[in-house]
C-alpha cells in the first residue's frame, strides 16, 4: 500500500513539474491567464458597475452564477450537516453537572434525581468539566460586538476595500462561535438557536436568487442588476452597484449561518445540548 | 548550472505548491486514519488555492482596486498596473466552500466512528466485511 501511494504521488508530481516548466516565469504581466479576460474586468468595471474593487464586480455581477452556486453549496453542505449528525430523540444523561456559582462548588446529578432549584446561584456545565474562567468569558464579551461590528462593516464595505459577503459572513459566524466557545452551547443556543441558524441559511440564498427574480420581473435577464434602476434612485451603473451590495448580504446571511451551524452540529456531535 | 538556477527560482511558487499538493495526495492515500485523510484533503485544497493565487500575481502591480475619487471615473486604467483579479475571485469561494466540504467530511466521520467505534480503514473495512457475511449466512 505504502509503496504504491508513493510511488503515484511520485509520478503526480513529476507530471506537475514537466507541466510546471512550461508555466510563464512568476509575476508575468504578459502570462496568459493574465491577456484574455482578467484586462477587460480591469478596465471596465468601474465604468460598468461603479464599483472600484474589481473582485466583488466579478464575483457578484460578472460572474453572478458562479458565485450563486458557491452560495448553493455552502447552503447544501450545511443541511447535509443536519440530515448527518442531528439526533432529534432526546436522550436523558447518566449525570448532569451544576455549579454553585457563589461557593465554586460543583454538584453531580445522577440520572433520574431532580435538579438544583431553578436560580441565578446554579448554572448547568459540561460534563466534561470545564472550569470557571472569568478572564475569558470577560474578554470574549468584549472582543464579540467589535467584531461583529466589523464584519458587518466587510460586508457593506465590500466594494471599496477588501471585502464582502463571504468574508464579513465568517467572521460573523466567527464571533458567534466564540460565544459558544467562552461561555457554552446553551447559552449560545439560547441567543442564536437551531432554527434561526437553519431559517437564515435559507434566507440568504432567497435573498440571492429573489434578486435574480426581481430582475427577471423588472424586463431583464437573471441577476442583470441593471434594471434595478427603477427602484433605486439613479442610472443603471449605480444600480448594479446596489444589487452586488443586495447579493453580498445574501450571501454573508448564509455563510454566517452555515459556519454557526456547523459549528452546532460537529462540537455536540447532533445532540445540540453540550459540547465544547 | 545557470540555467537550472533560474528555472528554480522563477518558479519557485509552483514547486512549492506541487510539494503542497504531492504531500496532500500521499496522506490522502496512504494514511489510514480518516481525520489524516481529510486533513491532506485539506493540504490539496490549499495547495490549489496557492496555485490559483501564484498565476494572479504580476510584477510591479498593485491590489486590484482601482484609484478613485468623487470625480475621477475611467482615467485611463492600465491592465497592468492591477493583478488579476480573476483568480482571487475563484479562490475567495473556494475557501469557503472548503471550509463547508471539511465541515461535511467531519460530519460523516463522527458519524463514522459513532457506528464502527474506530476511524482505523482496515478496521472499519474487516468490520464491513464480517456485517456483509453476517447478512449472506444467515
Amino acid at each position: 500500500m505504502k509503496p504504491a501511494a508513493i510511488i503515484i504521488v511520485l509520478l503526480f508530481g513529476a507530471l506537475l513539474g514537466y507541466a510546471a516548466m512550461d508555466f510563464p516565469p512568476w509575476g508575468d504581466p504578459a502570462a496568459p491567464a493574465s491577456v484574455h479576460v482578467s484586462p477587460y474586468y480591469i478596465e471596465h468595471s468601474l465604468t460598468q458597475t461603479s464599483v472600484p474593487n474589481i473582485v466583488t464586480a466579478v464575483l457578484a455581477d460578472y460572474r453572478g452564477y458562479d458565485t450563486l452556486f458557491e452560495t448553493i453549496v455552502i447552503f447544501s453542505a450545511g443541511v447535509a450537516c443536519l440530515f448527518l449528525m442531528r439526533v432529534f430523540r432526546h436522550t436523558e444523561p447518566d449525570s448532569r453537572m451544576y455549579r454553585h456559582l457563589p461557593s465554586g462548588i460543583t454538584l453531580r446529578v445522577a440520572k433520574g434525581y431532580a435538579p438544583p432549584p431553578e436560580s441565578r446561584e446554579f448554572e448547568r456545565i459540561d460534563l466534561t468539566w470545564v472550569p470557571y474562567n472569568l478572564v475569558v468569558k470577560t474578554t470574549s464579551r468584549l472582543i464579540v460586538p467589535f467584531s461583529q461590528l466589523f464584519a458587518l462593516y466587510v460586508i457593506a464595505h465590500g466594494h471599496h476595500s477588501p471585502g464582502g459577503g463571504f468574508q464579513g459572513g465568517v467572521i460573523l459566524g466567527a464571533s458567534i462561535v466564540l460565544y459558544a466557545i467562552a461561555t457554552n452551547m446553551r447559552a449560545s443556543l439560547a441567543r442564536f438557536s437551531e432554527k434561526r441558524a437553519v431559517g437564515l441559511c435559507v434566507l440568504g440564498v432567497f435573498i440571492y436568487a429573489g434578486t435574480g427574480v426581481l430582475c427577471m420581473l423588472l424586463g431583464a435577464n437573471y441577476l442583470d442588476y441593471g434594471a434595478l434602476a427603477v427602484l433605486f434612485a439613479g442610472d443603471g451603473v449605480a444600480a448594479r452597484s446596489h444589487g452586488i451590495l443586495m447579493v453580498e448580504v445574501g450571501v454573508g446571511i448564509t455563510v454566517m449561518a452555515v459556519m454557526v451551524h456547523l459549528y452546532y452540529s460537529l462540537a455536540s456531535s447532533g445532540r445540540h445540548d453540550e459540547g465544547l | 548550472m545557470n540555467d537550472l538556477f533560474t528555472l528554480v527560482v522563477s518558479k519557485a511558487n509552483y514547486w512549492m505548491t506541487i510539494a503542497l499538493m504531492m504531500v496532500g495526495l500521499y496522506a490522502m492515500i496512504a494514511k489510514q486514519n480518516l481525520v489524516k485523510k481529510i486533513i491532506g484533503m485539506n493540504i490539496l485544497q490549499t495547495a490549489v488555492i496557492l496555485f490559483f493565487i501564484t498565476i494572479g500575481a504580476k510584477r510591479d502591480a498593485t491590489i486590484p482596486i482601482v484609484k478613485h475619487g468623487p470625480d475621477s471615473h475611467s482615467q485611463g486604467l492600465l491592465a497592468v498596473d492591477y493583478i488579476n483579479p480573476l483568480p482571487h475571485v475563484l479562490m475567495l469561494t473556494a475557501i469557503v466552500v472548503a471550509v463547508s466540504t471539511l465541515g461535511v467530511a467531519l460530519a460523516l466521520a463522527i458519524q463514522i466512528y459513532r457506528r464502527y467505534r474506530s476511524l482505523d480503514e482496515e478496521e472499519i473495512l474487516s468490520q464491513l466485511k464480517a456485517d456483509t457475511s453476517e447478512v449472506n449466512h444467515g
